[in-house]
C-alpha cells in the first residue's frame, strides 16, 4: 500500500525522481537568472578545430570524471553497502602510472597511450582488489578499509614519479583530454557515453546487476542461492578500479600534467554524493547507475552555476553543502512518506469533492 | 472478573489506497481473559492490532478502555493507556543487553542507574523463568529467549492489555508451555491478553474466547469451548474443509522400489554432528524434533549451507562433493531456508527477480535470462502457485508471508530440482496456503522429485511424509514409517526412548 | 581532509624517525663522526609541494658528507612533532640546528635549550616568533616581495587596460597571501580591473573551471595571474579550448609562480609571459655562514627572489633555477 503512495509521489520516475527534479530546478533557476546561460556556441579553439563551447558544455564536460567514478561507486555501494573513499587517491596513482609509462620515451604514439592506459587500469584494478579483499574477505567496513588507500594513495602516487609533476604534450593527449580534431564534442564527454554503454552492455549480457543487488540486499539469502558474495564484492571494487583508471587518465590528459596532490582532489565525496543524489541507497541494494550519472551532473551544474554567479570558490563548498543537504533530506524516507501521505490525502479530498459535485 | 469489559473497539474502519483493510470491525476484550484473534493472512488481524497500538490511525470507529474513550495517535499513546505489544518480528535491539532492552525508551527509567536496571531485570527474568541474564547481550540469546524478553518488557510496564502477535512461532514446546504459564499468570492478575497465532492447538489450549476476522470484516466472537476446531478453520477460510480432510487420507506414500537419489554417510558440518541419511526418488521424508534438536542444521549440511566438515555423499550412487550451496544446486538440490526473511527473500527486488534468481545462478554470470524470458517464468509461476501480488514487478517484501514463501518455492521449482529441501515452509502462513503447499509437495513427489520436509507441526508432517527422522539433542534418535507414523509415536520418540524406535 | 592525511603521514614519519633514532643513538654514542659538522634539519615533508621538494633536495645536496657535513633530517607538517624532533637533535648533540617550522609559535623553550647546549640555530624559509638572540640567522623569503616583483613586471608591460583574472592558491597560505597582496593593492587603487578573483586551492582542474566560467560569461580579460604554475596551466587549457590566444604576442598575458622546469619551457616557447619564484635555495647561504665564508650584518637575510620574462628567459636559466624535471 505504501508502494501506491510512492508511485503518486514519484510520478512514475521512482528512484530517479530526486536527481531529475534537482536538475530541473537548477535548469529553471539558471534560465530565470540568465536566459542565455545554456547557450551553446561554436568556436575555433587554438588548434584550429571547430568546437562547442558554453556553460552547458562546461558542465557536461567538467563532470566527466565524476560521472565515471559515480558509475563504479554505485556498483560498490550496491554490493557492499558502503563507499570507497580512496577513489581520488587511486586516480592519482592511476594517473601517475599513465604519465610514467608515457614518459618512458619522448615520443607519444597512439599505441603507447593505449599501453599506458592499460597499465593504469591494471594498477588501479590491483588497488581496487586490495580494497575489495579487505572488504569482501576480511569484512572490514568499506569506508574504514578504503581509508588506508585514501591516506597513503597520494604518497604512492608521489613515489611513482619521484615527487615531480611531469607534464605531457602531445596531440594525442590533447585529443583525449580536450577535443579530437573534427569532432566538436569534448572527448571526455564521449568517454562518459562510452563507459555508460559499457555498463549497459555489462548489465545486459551478464547477470551482474541481479547478483549485485541480491548480495547488497540480503547477503545471507544470496549465499544460500549459490551466489559467491565475496566474488561479487571484489568484482565491484575491480570494476571501480577501471573507472578510476579512466577518470585518472582523463584528468591527466585534460591539462597534460600530473599533480598527485591535486588530481581529482576531494572527488570521493562528490562521487558518494552523486550516488546519493542519484537516489541510490547508500546502505546497498537496489541501484540505478543512470541516477548516479545524473547526480554527477547535478553537482557539476551546481558548481558552475555558483561560479557563474561569482560566488567565491571558498564559499562554493558551503553552498553546495546546503543544496545537497536539501536534496538528501527531500529524498529521505521520512519526507517521502510525509509527502506521500499529503498527496494521497489531497487526492482523496479531491475525489470526495467530485463525488459531492456529482 | 471475566465479564468486566476492559477494551472495546467499535466499528473500526481502516482504509489504504484501494483497499478497505478493516470494515466496521468490533472487538471486545474483558478483564482477565485470553482472547485469540484469528484469521488468515490479510484478514485484518495485523491492521487491527496496529490501529490499537497507534502504528496506524483508524479512519472510523472508537476505542474505549475501561469505559473511557481514548484516542491513540502513536505507540506512546497506546503504552500510556496500558496497551503493550510483543510483535511477530522481534523489535528489540540485538546489540544492547537484556536489561537495556527491557528499560530502553521508558520514561520511568530515565534516572535509574544501570545497576538498578540490571537488578530489576534479573528479578523479572527469574520470576518469569526466563533463562537469560540481564547483562547478556541480547543477540547472544536464542530467538525464543529474545521473544520472552520482549514479553517481560511489556509485563514490566504494568500493561492492562497485552498483545502477543505470533509469540510462539519461534518457540519450542517447552518454551511455549513456559509462555502459557506466564500468560495464565498474567490473566489471573486481570490483564487482558490478545493472542494472535496460527497454531490452532495453542488457541484451544490457552484461550477463553476467539474472535474471527475475514477479509477485513468481523465473522464473529465465540467462546473457545463452544467452537470445534474444524468449525473455526471453516470460519477462517470461509469454506468447508473437505479438501483438508481429503489430504489426510492420501494413499500409501512410500516408494520402496525407487532408486536412492541422495545418500550421505557420516555427514557433518560446523553446526551438525555426523549423521547418515538417504532419500529415494519421489520420496517425501521429514526431519522432526524440537527447536534446536539439529533438524535444520542437518538439512543445511546436506545443502552445504554451513561449513561441511566431513562425510561421504553420493547422488544416484555416484560420489560427489557438496561443500557450498552452489555445489548442491548443481547436483539438483534446492533448499528453502527456515528463516524466510533472513535467508530467503531479497525483499526489495521484484517478484520476477526473486523467482529467477536460483536459475540465473545455475546458468551463471554470463548467460543472463532475458527480460522477456524472466517475465514469462514469473507469470507462469504466479499462476501455477496462485501467488497474490499486484504485479510481477512488485517488490517481494511487500507481499504477505505466505506469498513470499510461494515466491521462494517458485524460485526453486524453476530450477527443476531432483531433490527439494523445505525447512518450515508453512511457518507463519495462513491455513489456505499451508494446504496448497502440502498439496504441492505431494504432487512434486508424484512427479519424481524427492522432498525433505520440516515443520513444527507434527500433524502436517504426518500428512505429507512417508518417513520421519526424529532428532533430539543434535542426534538422530529414531526413524518412523508406516504404522508408526502417528502423533503419539512421534511425540514419544521425540520425548525419549532412544533405542526402541531406531530402524536400520 | 588534507590535514588529516598529513597528520597520518607525519605519524608514519615520526615513527620511522624513532626507529632510525634508536639505531643512530647506538652508533652515535660509540664515538665521533670523523670531524664532520653535525647538522640537524627540521623541515616540512617534501611531498608538501614542488617548492618544498626542491628545498629538501637543496639541503641534502649542500649538507652532504662530501662538503663536510653529517646531516640528520626530520620532516613533518605538525609543529609538536617538529618540536619533539628538535628536542631529540639537541639531546643527540648536533652542532647546528636548521628549522623551517610548521607554526610560528611554541619554539621558545626548545631554542633556549639549544642555546644552553651550545647549538647554533638557523631558521630558513619561515620565521619563528622568538627573540632574535635565540638564533644565529634567519634566511627567509619575502613573500610579499615576490608578489610585488611580479606586479611590477606586469605594470612594466604598459598595457592600455588591465582586466585581470586572479586565481589564488589555498587561502591563508603564506604563498597565497604574498602573491595576492601586491595585486590587491592595484585593484584597490584602480590601476587594474578585477574580472574575477577566485581560489582554486592550487588545483589545476579547478583553475580551468574558473577561467571557463569567465569565458562563458563573456567578460573581457587580458591578464591571467595564477598563483602557481599548475593553475596557470589549467587556465591556459581553458583558453586553448575557447580559442583565445595567449603568451608572447597573444591576447592574454599568462603569469605563473614557482618556476617549474616545464613551466619555464612554456615561457621559452612563448606560451606564457611571466613566472615568478620564491627561491627554495637557502642551504648554500647557511653553509657559507657556518663555514665563515660570509659574514652577516643583519640576522634576517632575505633570499633573493626571481622573476622570469618569456622574452628574456634562456635555457640556462631553466637549467639553473627550474624546479623538478
Amino acid at each position: 500500500m505504501s508502494k501506491n503512495k510512492k508511485k503518486i509521489f514519484s510520478g512514475g520516475l521512482g528512484q530517479l525522481t530526486i536527481p531529475v527534479v534537482a536538475i530541473a530546478l537548477l535548469v529553471i533557476f539558471n534560465l530565470i537568472r540568465d536566459p542565455s546561460f545554456f547557450g551553446v556556441d561554436l568556436a575555433h579553439n587554438n588548434d584550429g578545430n571547430i568546437v562547442l563551447s558554453g556553460n552547458l558544455i562546461s558542465i557536461i564536460n567538467g563532470a566527466s570524471e565524476l560521472a565515471i567514478l559515480a558509475m563504479g561507486m554505485t556498483l560498490v555501494t550496491a554490493a557492499c553497502g558502503g563507499q570507497d573513499i580512496s577513489v581520488g587517491a587511486a586516480a592519482a596513482i592511476a594517473g601517475s602510472v599513465f604519465v610514467k609509462v608515457l614518459k618512458t620515451s619522448p615520443e607519444i604514439s597512439g599505441g603507447k597511450v593505449l599501453l599506458a592506459f592499460i597499465c593504469a587500469c591494471i594498477v588501479a584494478m590491483i588497488f581496487g582488489s586490495f580494497n575489495g579483499t579487505l572488504v569482501a574477505i576480511f569484512k572490514i567496513q568499506p569506508m574504514i578499509a578504503t581509508l588506508i588507500l585514501y591516506t597513503c594513495g597520494r604518497s604512492i602516487a608521489y613515489w611513482i614519479n619521484g615527487g615531480a609533476t611531469p607534464t605531457l604534450s602531445s596531440p594525442i593527449i590533447t585529443a583525449i583530454g580536450s577535443f579530437i580534431p573534427g569532432i566538436p564534442i569534448p572527448t571526455p564527454v564521449l568517454i562518459v557515453i562510452a563507459m555508460a554503454i559499457v555498463f549497459k552492455l555489462l548489465f545486459k549480457f551478464t547477470a551482474l546487476e541481479l547478483f549485485t543487488q541480491s548480495v547488497g540486499i540480503n547477503q545471507s539469502a544470496a549465499r544460500l542461492n549459490g551466489i559467491n558474495s565475496t566474488f561479487i564484492k571484489l568484482l565491484s571494487f575491480i570494476i571501480l578500479g577501471v573507472c578510476v583508471a579512466v577518470s585518472g587518465s582523463i584528468g591527466v590528459s585534460r591539462l597534460g600534467l600530473i599533480n598527485h596532490e591535486t588530481l581529482l582532489l576531494d572527488v570521493e565525496m562528490d562521487t558518494i554524493l552523486a550516488v546519493a543524489i542519484g537516489g541510490n541507497n547508500l546502505g546497498g541494494g537496489k541501484f540505478k547507475i543512470g541516477g548516479s550519472i545524473i547526480g554527477a551532473y547535478v553537482i557539476q551544474m551546481l558548481t558552475i552555476t555558483l561560479y557563474a554567479m561569482k560566488v567565491s570558490s571558498t564559499d562554493v563548498k558551503a553552498y553546495k553543502a546546503i543544496v545537497i543537504i536539501l536534496l538528501v533530506v527531500i529524498g529521505s524516507p521520512v519526507v517521502k512518506e510525509k509527502f506521500g501521505k499529503f498527496m494521497s490525502k489531497l487526492l482523496e479530498n479531491r475525489s470526495k469533492e467530485t463525488v459531492k459535485g456529482a | 472478573m471475566q465479564d468486566e469489559v476492559l477494551l472495546q473497539m467499535r466499528h473500526i474502519d481502516k482504509k489504504f489506497p484501494g483497499v478497505l483493510a478493516l470494515n466496521g470491525v468490533d472487538f471486545t476484550l474483558r478483564k482477565g481473559e485470553i482472547h485469540a484473534l484469528m484469521g488468515e493472512n490479510g484478514a485484518g488481524k495485523s491492521t487491527l492490532i496496529k490501529v490499537l497500538t497507534g502504528v496506524y490511525r483508524m479512519d472510523g470507529g472508537e476505542i474505549t478502555v475501561e469505559g473511557e474513550k481514548i484516542s491513540i495517535h502513536s505507540p506512546q499513546d497506546a503504552q500510556n493507556n496500558g496497551i503493550s505489544t510483543v510483535y511477530q518480528e522481534i523489535t528489540l535491539c540485538p546489540n544492547l543487553t537484556v536489561a537495556e532492552n527491557m528499560f530502553i525508551g521508558r520514561e520511568d527509567g530515565a534516572w535509574i542507574k544501570h545497576k538498578d536496571y540490571e537488578k530489576r531485570a534479573d528479578e523479572i527474568l527469574t520470576r518469569l523463568n526466563i533463562p537469560a541474564r540481564s547483562t547478556q547481550q541480547l543477540e547472544n540469546c536464542s530467538l525464543a529467549v529474545q521473544q520472552m524478553v520482549a514479553i517481560a518488557r511489556a509485563v514490566d510496564m504494568k500493561c492492562k492489555v497485552l498483545i502477543l502477535d505470533e509469540p510462539t512461532s519461534s518457540l519450542d514446546d517447552k518454551e511455549v508451555n513456559m509462555l502459557f504459564t506466564l500468560m495464565k499468570d498474567l490473566k489471573s492478575q486481570g490483564v487482558g491478553i490478545i493472542f494472535v497465532t496460527h497454531f490452532l492447538e495453542q488457541v484451544y489450549e490457552v484461550s477463553d474466547r476467539i474472535t474471527v476476522l475475514r477479509n477485513g470484516e468481523l465473522v464473529g466472537e465465540y467462546l473457545t469451548e463452544e467452537l470445534p476446531q474444524v468449525e473455526l478453520v471453516a470460519k477462517m477460510i470461509g469454506k468447508e474443509l473437505d479438501e483438508l480432510m481429503d489430504l489426510g487420507e492420501t494413499e500409501e506414500k512410500e516408494k520402496k522400489e525407487a532408486e536412492v537419489f541422495y545418500e550421505a554417510k557420516a555427514l557433518s558440518s560446523s553446526d551438525a554432528l555426523p549423521f547418515d541419511f538417504s532419500i529415494r526418488k519421489g520420496e517425501v521424508n521429514g526431519f522432526t524434533g524440537l527447536l534446536g534438536s539439529g533438524r535444520s542444521e542437518s538439512v543445511r549440511a546436506i545443502f552445504g549451507a554451513d561449513k561441511v566438515t566431513g562425510g561421504d555423499v553420493k547422488i544416484k550412487g555416484k560420489p560427489v562433493k557438496i561443500t557450498s550451496p552452489i555445489d548442491a544446486m548443481k547436483n539438483g538440490i534446492g533448499y528453502l531456508a527456515e528463516d524466510r526473511k533472513r535467508d530467503g527473500i531479497i525483499a526489495e527486488l521484484s517478484v520476477r527477480e526473486n523467482i529467477i534468481l536460483a536459475l540465473q545462478v545455475l546458468n551463471g554470470m554470463f548467460k543472463p535470462i532475458s527480460r522477456s524470458e524472466a517475465e514469462a517464468f514469473a507469470d507462469e509461476y504466479i499462476k501455477v502457485l496462485n501467488i497474490k501480488t499486484a504485479s510481477r514487478e512488485t517488490p517481494v517484501g511487500s507481499l504477505s508471508g505466505g506469498n513470499q514463501q510461494k515466491v521462494i518455492l517458485a524460485r526453486w521449482l524453476l530450477t527443476h530440482p531432483d531433490y527439494l529441501i523445505l525447512d518450515e515452509p508453512t511457518r507463519g502462513i495462513d491455513v489456505g496456503t499451508k494446504l496448497e503447499i502440502q498439496k504441492l509437495v505431494l504432487k512434486l513427489a508424484e512427479d519424481g522429485v524427492s522432498v525433505t520436509f520440516i515443520s513444527s507441526e507434527v500433524e502436517e508432517m504426518l500428512r505429507t511424509c512417508s518417513r520421519l527422522i526424529v532428532m533430539r539433542d543434535r542426534h538422530i534418535v529414531g526413524e518412523l514409517k508406516g504404522a508408526d507414523l502417528n502423533q503419539t509415536k512421534v511425540m514419544k520418540t521425540i520425548a525419549g526412548g532412544e533405542t526402541e524406535n531406531v530402524e536400520k | 581532509m588534507k590535514r588529516f592525511k598529513a597528520m597520518v603521514m607525519a605519524g608514519v614519519l615520526a615513527l620511522s624517525l624513532v626507529l632510525t633514532a634508536c639505531g643512530a643513538g647506538g652508533s652515535g654514542s660509540s664515538g665521533g663522526s670523523g670531524g664532520l659538522i653535525k647538522v640537524g634539519v627540521i623541515n616540512n615533508p617534501p611531498s608538501e609541494s614542488g617548492y618544498r621538494e626542491a628545498n629538501v633536495k637543496d639541503m641534502e645536496a649542500v649538507f652532504s658528507e662530501a662538503n663536510g657535513y653529517e646531516l640528520k633530517t626530520f620532516y613533518s607538517l605538525k609543529n609538536d612533532e617538529q618540536l619533539q624532533a628538535a628536542q631529540g637533535f639537541i639531546t643527540e648533540g648536533v652542532d647546528y640546528l636548521l628549522i623551517s617550522a610548521a607554526e610560528t609559535t611554541g619554539w621558545d623553550e626548545v631554542l633556549t635549550k639549544a642555546k644552553e647546549a651550545g647549538i647554533k640555530v638557523f631558521l630558513f624559509d619561515r620565521m619563528i616568533d622568538v627573540d632574535e638572540s635565540l638564533y644565529e640567522a634567519a634566511v627567509v623569503s619575502d613573500m610579499a616581495k615576490e608578489g610585488e616583483t611580479a606586479v611590477q613586471w606586469l605594470l612594466d608591460q604598459k598595457l592600455d587596460v588591465y582586466n585581470v583574472i586572479h586565481i589564488q592558491g589555498a587561502m591563508g597560505s603564506d604563498a597565497q597571501i604574498g602573491r595576492t597582496g601586491a595585486l590587491d593593492a592595484q585593484f584597490a587603487n584602480g590601476t587594474m580591473n578585477l574580472v574575477v578573483q577566485q581560489t582554486a586551492t592550487w588545483d589545476e582542474a579547478e583553475a580551468k573551471k574558473i577561467v571557463e566560467s569567465v569565458i562563458n560569461s563573456g567578460a573581457d580579460f587580458n591578464v591571467i595571474y595564477a598563483e602557481n604554475d599548475g593553475m596557470a596551466k589549467g587556465a591556459v587549457a581553458a583558453l586553448d579550448e575557447a580559442g583565445i590566444t595567449h603568451g608572447v604576442n597573444g591576447k592574454v598575458i599568462v603569469m605563473g609562480f614557482d618556476c617549474n622546469r616545464w613551466a619555464l619551457r612554456e615561457l621559452l616557447a612563448g606560451n606564457w609571459n611571466y613566472d615568478g619564484q620564491c627561491s627554495p635555495f637557502q642551504a648554500q647561504i647557511i653553509s657559507d655562514i657556518i663555514q665563515g665564508k660570509t659574514t652577516i650584518s643583519s640576522k634576517i637575510i632575505i633570499n633573493e627572489e626571481k622573476g622570469f620574462d618569456a622574452t628574456t628567459l634562456t635555457q640556462n636559466d631553466i637549467d639553473t633555477y627550474g624546479l623538478g624535471e
